[in-house]
């Protein structure tokens, strides 16, 4: 019993790691940054939202509706002044900028907000957990993050696939240059994304922040993670997202059935193992890899 | 007799590539409703200056002025909604989009709704069977059909096109030219790029030579013979 909860449990954390990932995998996917401040951006969210919850005396999640439009706000500030304007100087620019804007973010936190591990109070829900059999408990909050999770990407999904945004958004992420030759404009269609990416952060950083604790170095933990879900679904695959999410979660709290202390060392060798065999990721298309390697070439 | 209408007219055009110099001081009309031919050796700058057209390079020097007004500096969404569509080489279609969506984001920026997707299917019969297969899986006949209809769905009242019989069959360019002369008879005036000079003397009515980016020769077709238009075309009897 106590395997089959490990597994249970292990999937619920994949969630979080998926929501984390998201906007990691569409910012890598459409715009082919790789945003190394992502989990502090995240981690920001996780801020603004205590910061908004003690202000207004009221449970972190109804700030959502103020603190999701921000970070959606800060996102397109971002790609329009920041990140757009590094991918104009070539692939290392974004890495060496968002490098930065990540180093700057965890500095600022730490004299804003000091080192002290925070909390978010998530209200009765936070709390609550239910009995699947005798031996298997699930916490509500878990089960919720997980939810939101695959809601947050078969919403992303649906948007992607059947909207006129989403076609331009696909369309732009396989060729820029004609994209902007038949018409459409590529800067508000990459500022959408990163508003949407940072957006899926924030909201990641509130569950972060209410399953557990944060302080300004949790953001690059989490980055580490988030990065390891993509790179295991597949760069750019929402689904495999998901899959990579909760492949490191189950791996995570399974190992940790065994061995607490080898836990993160397994998600890490997973990591590696998925590298060396399919170095795409598990859902990638074979056409993707091919143009990657054929730019890779051509580079 | 009055000058007929230029729908687009280009002026001491320079474009370079970083350090290198591209087109130097090219001016050439079209006229409404006719077609020319761009014809030149490899580098000799038609795809510069079609690229140039459709706004996705730059000029240094010189203007383009369509229908009127100076469109120079117009980014490229500005100049489909006025209706300049271009058919790129190698035809550069999305490949993880269906054939439909390729053409939809066509219309992105549309001009006008003269192409709605049933009138680009009934021009277009075999590409409507595969609406819903993605772009990437087509024949190089069909993805460049798609790329023309991706074009036409802008709604262009001046269709770009360059080098569209580039590595089909005989049989296949045929077809496409066959639609082609189709569109000129509705009243589309088409720029085209050709390497093909018999083809394209046949399919336009004024034509325009380059030599490593300037103009060798421009007229009307049934002006010049072909010896003429080779001679320009390699460049012979300049010093």
């Amino acid at each position: 019993m106590n395997w089959v909860n490990a597994v249970i449990q292990g999937m619920l954390l994949g969630g979080q790691y998926a929501l984390i990932a998201c906007g990691l995998s569409l910012t890598f996917g459409v715009m082919r940054i790789v945003n190394l401040a992502h989990g502090d951006l995240a981690v920001c969210g996780a801020y603004l939202g205590l910061v908004l919850s003690s202000a207004l005396g009221v449970p972190v999640w109804v700030t959502l509706p103020l603190l999701l439009p921000a970070a959606f706000g800060a996102g397109m500030a971002l790609q329009l002044l920041l990140f757009g304007r590094a991918l104009r100087h070539g692939v290392l620019a974004p890495v060496l900028v968002t490098f930065g804007l990540s180093v700057m973010i965890e500095n600022l936190l730490q004299v804003a907000a000091t080192s002290d591990p925070r909390g978010l109070s998530g209200g009765s829900l936070a709390l609550a957990s239910f009995h699947i059999t005798s031996g298997i408990t699930v916490s509500w909050l878990f089960v919720t993050a997980f939810l939101t999770a695959c809601a947050v990407l078969s919403g992303l999904q649906l948007l992607l696939s059947h909207t006129s945004w989403g076609r331009k958004v696909r369309a732009t992420a396989d060729d820029p240059d004609t994209a902007r030759l038949v018409g459409i404009r590529v800067r508000p269609v990459f500022a959408t994304v990163a508003g949407i990416a940072i957006a899926t952060a924030a909201l990641a950083g509130v569950f972060i922040g209410t399953i557990g604790t944060f302080d300004p170095q949790t953001g690059t933990d989490v980055l580490i993670f988030a990065f390891e879900a993509v790179v295991i679904g597949g760069i750019g695959s929402l689904w495999g997202t998901l899959v990579g999410g909760v492949a490191l979660g189950v791996t995570q709290v399974v190992v940790g059935e065994v061995n607490q202390a080898y836990a993160v060392l397994a998600v890490n060798l997973l990591f590696l193992a998925v590298l060396t065999v399919r170095p795409g990721g598990l859902f990638t298309s074979r056409q993707v890899v091919r143009e990657a390697a054929g730019q890779g070439a051509a580079g | 007799m009055t000058q007929p209408e230029a729908l687009l007219e280009i002026t001491d055009l320079d474009v370079f590539y970083g350090d290198f110099q591209a087109l130097f001081g090219v001016s050439m009309a079209v006229t409404l409703g006719c077609a020319t031919a761009l014809v030149g050796a490899n580098g000799a700058g038609k795809t510069t200056l079609l690229r140039t057209i459709a706004g996705a390079q730059a000029a240094s020097a010189g203007a383009v002025s369509y229908g009127g007004s100076d469109i120079t500096a117009a980014p490229p969404h500005r100049r489909i909604a006025r209706g300049i569509a271009l058919v790129p080489e190698g035809r550069k279609l999305f490949p993880s989009l269906t054939v439909e969506e390729n053409i939809q984001v066509g219309a992105a920026a549309a001009a006008s709704a003269q192409w709605p997707l049933q009138r680009i299917y009934d021009t277009f019969p075999m590409i409507a069977q595969r609406r819903r297969q993605r772009a990437s899986t087509l024949s190089g006949g069909e993805q460049q059909a798609v790329a023309i209809a991706r074009a036409l769905a802008a709604g262009p009242s001046l269709l770009l096109l360059d080098e569209i019989s580039l590595g089909l069959a005989p049989v296949v360019v045929e077809g496409l030219y066959e639609t082609l002369s189709g569109l000129r008879s509705a009243g589309a005036t088409i720029v085209l790029v050709e390497q093909d000079l018999r083809r394209a003397m046949d399919a336009c009515d004024d034509l325009v030579c380059l030599l490593e980016g300037r103009v060798a020769l421009a007229a009307p077709v049934a002006d010049v013979t072909r010896d003429q238009v080779v001679a320009a075309y390699f460049g012979e009897g300049r010093p």
